[in-house]
C-alpha cells in the first residue's frame, strides 16, 4: 500500500482505550483510523484479569471510575455485545484488626470526599457473601462492582468501532510521527497516513509515541502475572482482594478461577515477550490459599501476563498534549484501565471533537509529568 | 537447586543416548522423565517387561535393552515419574522446575537436550469422541505395559505404527476385526519413485513388507482407499461406516483404534520460543535446527522425533550429535564421531520421502466437517472455527483468545495443529502466517498446593 490514509482523527494502538475513544469519535461523526502494531487487544487490553472494580480506586480515579460503572451497566447498548459483564460485589476483606483499621480509614476518607460506593462489612456479612472465605477473616470492605471478558470486551468496541466507520489497520507500527503543517503524518510498514488530530493510545509503547510528539511520559513497562485454574464447583461469586496482601480472584461464569494481583514477571517491549516468574506466583497462590482454603484443592493450568504501561504515581495520563493543540493522550493505565475504558473513550472523543474536559478527567494531564523548567528561559536568555 | 551440565528431558532413545555420551565424557547430567522406568513410548517398561512381551513386540523393541543397560551404568542422575512444567532461560544456562511425587522441585543445567519425542497425531473424524474409540498408540502402551490386548478391533488410519500394531496384534492371538486404510490409491504410483535403494532404506521396506505379509496371512480384512469415515454410535461406538473403492461399506465394532502418523511434541520448544517452520512433507511444524539438532535459543538441543518425525535409530544417533556438540562447547574439543554420526543419520533418513509420500495425513481429518468435535477440552467444534475466521480472526492465538481452543487442560495438544489447518483452508493463508498457539507455563497442570509450597532460591 503507497496510499495516503486521511483521517480527523489518527489512534495509536489497538487495545481498549484506543478502540473506546475511536469509537466515541466516529459517533461525533469523526472519520478515524486506529494503527495497531500488533493485533486488537493482544496486550493488556486483552490479557487483563477483567476486574471492572471501583473498590480503593485512588480518589483521583474516582469520578472517572463512577461514570464507567454506569456506562458498564448498559455496555450491550454501547457495543451490542454483553462482553461477558457480570455485575457482582467486589470485596477486600481484612485479615487482622490491623486490616480492619486500615479499611476503616478508607471509608471515612471516601465519606469525606462525598463518595458512598465502599462500605465497611463485618465478618459475619463477609461469611455470608463469601460463604468458602477462611473463617478467620475479620471483616471486609465491599463495592457494586463487577468484572468482564477482557479479549471478549476489547474485540467487541473494535467491531462496533468498525461498524460505525472506523479503519483499524493491524500489524501496521507508527515508525515514524511528524507534524506536517496543522496535520499529523505517521509513517507505517506499508503506508503514510496523515490526520488532523493524534491520540496517543500505545499502553506500553505510549512513552515513546510522547517522546515523537515532544511530550515526557515516564511509562515504565510492567507485566503483571495471572494464573487460571481447571474449572472448580462454584464456590465465589464475588471479585475478592485483601487489605494488604496483593490478590485480585475471581470464579468466572465456566468455573475456572482467574487470580491476579500485581505480582510481576519479566517484559520485553521490543520482542513482546514476557515471561511467568513463578517464584512471584508462589506468593499468589499463597495468598490465594490463606483466603480460600478450598484452593488447596485447585489446579493451575495456565500463568501468562500481558504487557501493561505503569506511571511512577500510578495514576493514567488522560488529556491534551503539553506541547501540541491537535495531540491527546490516554495511557498509563497502571494495571488498573480495563474498568475506566468506555467512560475514558467517551471523554476523550469529546475533548478531541469539542475541546471541553470534562472534570473527571482533570487530575490526568500529562504536564505533571513536565521536564525540568528550561533555565534557559528562566534566566531571560 | 541442584546444578549439572546437562539437562535432559525425556528416556526414550535420543535422551538415553546423549546421557550415556555426555557421562563417558564425564560430564555432570540429570535426565528427567515422565515414566517410571526408561524406554520412552518406543521402549516402554523394557527393563521389567516379560517373555509375553518380547514374543509380542518382536526385535525391534528387545533392541532398546542395549540402551537401558548402558543408561543404568552411566551414572546419570536419573529423575524418572518427573513431569517438567516449566523452563526458563538463565545466564548460566535453563532453570528446569519439575514436578515428582507432588512436590515441585528445581534444577539448574548448562546445556539442554529436549528428547519428549512425538505426540500421536489426533484424527478428528465423527464420532471420534465416542468410549471405545482410542488410538494406536494408546493399545500399544497397553500391549506394552501389560501385553493386554484389545479384542474385535477395528483400526482406522495409515502409516507404519498402523500396520506394526496390526501385525502385534495377529501375533497376540487377538487380530484386529478390519483395517480401515485411509491411503488414496494413488499415492502408491506417487512413493514408487521414492523407493530408498540402500541398505538402510531396503531394510525398513522389508521389516514392513513382512509385517504386512503376517497381517494378510492372518486374513484381517483391509479396505483400502477409505473416505467418508463416520464413526456411528449413540453411547459408545457400535460401527464404522465408510466408503472403499466406490462401494459403501459399515463393520460393526465395540473398539476402534484410530491413527494417522506421528507429530513432533512442540510443547517446550514452543514455550522456549525457539523459531519453528511449516514442513509440508511431514505436515507439521518443525523446530528450526542445525545438523546437530540446536534450535534457534543457543544452549537449547532438540534429539529425536521432537526436531521432525525420523523413528528410534535416528532418534539415538540425534542424541548422541546432540551431547557430543554439548561435549564440544564444554571442553573446545572437537569430537571426531561427529562427522560419521551425521552421516548415519542421513543415510537412516533414507526412508522417510517415501513413508510421507505413502502416508500423509488423512485429509478428512486435516480439516473435519463442521459438526465435528476439534478441541475437546472446551468443546468446539470445525464449523465455529471456520466462522471465527470469518469474523476477522485469521491467526492461530486469535482463534485461542475468542474460542478457548488450546486453553484447557491439554494446552493445545490435541487441537493445535487442527486449529492451523482450518484457519489456513479458511482464509487462505500460509500457515505459517497462521502460527500456534503460545504455549504457557505450567506444560502440564500444577497444583496449587505444589506451587505455593515450592522453594525456588535466589540464584
Amino acid at each position: 500500500m503507497t496510499n495516503t490514509v486521511i483521517s480527523d482523527l489518527l489512534v495509536i494502538g489497538g487495545g481498549l482505550h484506543g478502540c473506546s475513544a475511536a469509537l466515541f469519535a466516529a459517533k461525533r461523526g469523526m472519520t478515524v483510523t486506529v494503527l495497531e502494531k500488533d493485533e486488537v487487544g493482544q496486550h493488556a487490553s486483552g490479557t487483563n484479569a477483567g476486574g471492572v472494580r471501583r473498590l480503593w480506586r485512588d480518589i483521583k480515579e474516582v469520578p472517572l471510575a463512577n461514570l464507567s460503572m454506569e456506562m458498564w451497566k448498559s455496555i450491550s447498548e454501547i457495543v451490542d455485545d454483553d462482553c461477558g459483564f457480570q455485575q457482582v460485589p467486589q470485596v477486600k476483606v481484612a485479615e487482622c484488626s490491623d486490616d480492619m483499621e486500615l479499611l476503616a480509614d478508607r471509608v471515612a476518607l471516601m465519606k469525606k470526599s462525598g463518595f458512598d460506593h465502599e462500605r465497611l462489612i463485618d465478618r459475619n456479612e463477609v461469611l455470608s457473601l463469601l460463604p468458602a472465605v477462611n473463617p478467620r477473616v475479620e471483616g471486609g470492605l465491599v463495592s457494586d462492582d463487577g468484572f468482564a471478558l477482557p479479549w471478549h470486551t476489547t474485540a467487541a468496541f473494535a467491531r462496533k468501532a468498525r461498524e460505525l466507520g472506523v479503519r483499524i489497520d493491524t500489524r501496521t507500527e507508527a515508525r515514524r510521527i511528524q507534524k506536517d503543517g496543522n496535520t499529523w503524518r505517521v509513517t507505517c510498514s506499508d503506508g503514510e497516513y496523515v490526520g488532523a488530530h493524534l491520540l496517543n493510545c500505545a499502553g506500553a509503547w505510549a512513552g515513546q509515541v510522547a517522546d515523537q510528539v515532544g511530550d515526557n511520559a515516564p511509562v515504565e513497562p510492567i507485566a503483571p502475572l495471572m494464573i487460571v485454574t481447571q474449572r472448580m464447583k462454584p464456590f465465589c461469586d464475588c471479585v475478592v482482594g485483601t487489605a494488604r496482601r496483593p490478590l485480585s480472584f475471581k470464579q468466572m461464569a465456566n468455573g475456572t478461577l482467574v487470580i491476579g494481583g500485581a505480582r510481576l514477571g519479566r517484559v520485553n517491549t521490543a520482542t513482546n515477550r514476557t515471561d511467568v516468574d513463578f517464584s512471584e506466583l508462589k506468593h499468589t497462590a499463597n495468598t490465594a490459599r490463606d483466603v480460600f482454603p478450598i484452593m488447596s484443592k485447585a489446579v493451575i493450568q495456565r500463568a501468562w501476563s500481558g504487557i501493561e504501561a505503569r506511571m511512577p504515581d500510578l495514576l493514567p495520563v488522560i488529556g491534551r498534549s503539553e506541547k501540541h493543540e491537535n495531540v491527546f493522550h490516554a495511557f498509563g493505565f497502571s494495571a488498573h484501565g480495563f474498568q475506566l475504558g468506555p467512560a475514558t473513550g467517551k471523554l476523550v472523543a469529546e475533548l478531541i471533537d469539542t475541546g471541553q474536559k470534562a472534570p473527571e478527567i482533570e487530575p490526568f494531564g500529562i504536564k505533571r509529568f513536565s521536564a525540568k523548567p528550561d533555565h534557559s528561559q528562566l534566566l531571560g536568555m | 537447586m541442584s546444578s549439572v551440565d546437562l539437562g535432559i528431558v525425556g528416556a526414550g532413545p535420543a535422551g538415553l543416548a546423549a546421557a550415556v555420551e555426555a557421562r563417558s565424557a564425564g560430564h555432570s547430567v540429570a535426565l528427567l522423565d515422565e515414566a517410571a522406568h526408561p524406554g520412552g513410548q518406543i521402549y516402554r517398561n523394557i527393563d521389567h517387561a516379560g517373555a509375553k512381551q518380547f514374543e509380542l513386540l518382536g526385535p525391534d523393541y528387545a533392541y532398546g535393552k542395549a540402551l537401558t543397560k548402558a543408561f543404568g551404568k552411566s551414572g546419570c542422575s536419573y529423575l524418572p515419574k518427573s513431569s517438567v512444567w516449566h523452563v526458563e532461560q538463565r545466564d548460566t544456562g535453563f532453570r528446569l522446575s519439575y514436578s515428582r511425587d507432588g512436590r515441585s522441585h528445581g534444577v539448574d543445567v548448562g546445556s539442554l537436550i529436549i528428547a519428549t519425542g512425538a505426540l500421536e497425531r489426533p484424527m478428528p473424524l465423527p464420532g471420534w469422541t465416542l468410549p471405545g474409540v482410542t488410538t494406536a498408540g494408546a493399545i500399544q502402551i497397553l500391549l506394552k505395559a501389560s501385553a493386554t490386548v484389545a479384542d474385535d478391533l477395528v483400526l482406522v488410519g495409515s502409516g507404519p505404527l498402523l500396520i506394526l500394531l496390526a501385525a502385534q496384534l495377529v501375533t497376540s492371538g487377538y487380530p484386529p476385526r478390519a483395517i480401515v486404510e485411509t491411503v488414496p490409491l494413488k499415492n502408491y504410483v506417487r512413493a514408487l519413485p521414492r523407493v530408498p535403494f540402500n541398505a538402510s532404506g531396503l531394510g525398513y521396506l522389508y521389516k514392513g513388507s513382512k509385517l504386512l505379509a503376517r497381517v494378510a496371512r492372518a486374513g484381517v480384512p483391509i479396505f483400502r482407499d477409505a473416505r467418508d469415515i463416520v464413526i456411528e454410535g449413540t453411547k459408545r461406538v457400535e460401527a464404522v461406516s465408510f466408503r472403499s473403492k466406490g462401494r459403501a461399506h459399515r463393520v460393526e465394532t465395540m473398539s476402534v483404534g484410530l491413527h494417522h502418523g506421528v507429530v513432533p511434541n512442540q510443547q517446550i520448544t514452543r514455550l522456549m520460543r525457539c523459531e519453528h517452520v511449516w514442513d509440508q512433507r511431514q505436515h507439521a511444524f518443525l523446530p528450526i535446527l542445525t545438523e546437530d539438532g540446536e534450535t534457534s535459543v543457543h544452549g537449547l538441543f532438540v534429539a529425536g522425533d521432537g526436531g521432525g518425525i525420523r523413528g528410534a535409530h535416528s532418534a539415538e544417533i540425534a542424541g548422541r550429535l546432540a551431547a557430543l556438540k554439548v561435549i564440544e562447547r564444554m571442553t573446545g574439543e572437537s569430537q571426531a564421531a561427529v562427522k560419521s554420526l551425521r552421516k548415519k543419520l542421513k543415510r537412516d533418513a533414507s526412508v522417510r520421502p517415501f513413508l510421507e509420500a505413502l502416508y500423509p495425513p488423512f485429509s478428512e481429518a486435516l480439516v473435519p466437517s463442521d459438526d465435528t468435535l476439534v478441541c475437546r477440552c472446551e468443546e468446539v467444534t470445525a464449523g465455529q472455527i471456520r466462522d471465527a475466521v470469518r469474523d476477522t480472526a485469521s491467526e492461530a492465538n486469535q482463534v485461542k483468545s475468542f474460542l478457548r481452543t488450546g486453553m484447557g487442560p491439554c494446552q493445545g495438544r490435541v487441537c493445535g495443529l487442527a486449529v492451523t489447518e482450518l484457519i489456513a483452508e479458511a482464509s487462505g493463508r500460509s500457515r505459517n502466517d497462521v502460527g500456534y498457539f503460545r504455549i504457557r507455563p505450567p506444560l502440564k497442570p500444577l497444583s496449587l498446593n505444589e506451587l505455593a509450597d515450592y522453594e525456588t532460591e535466589a540464584q
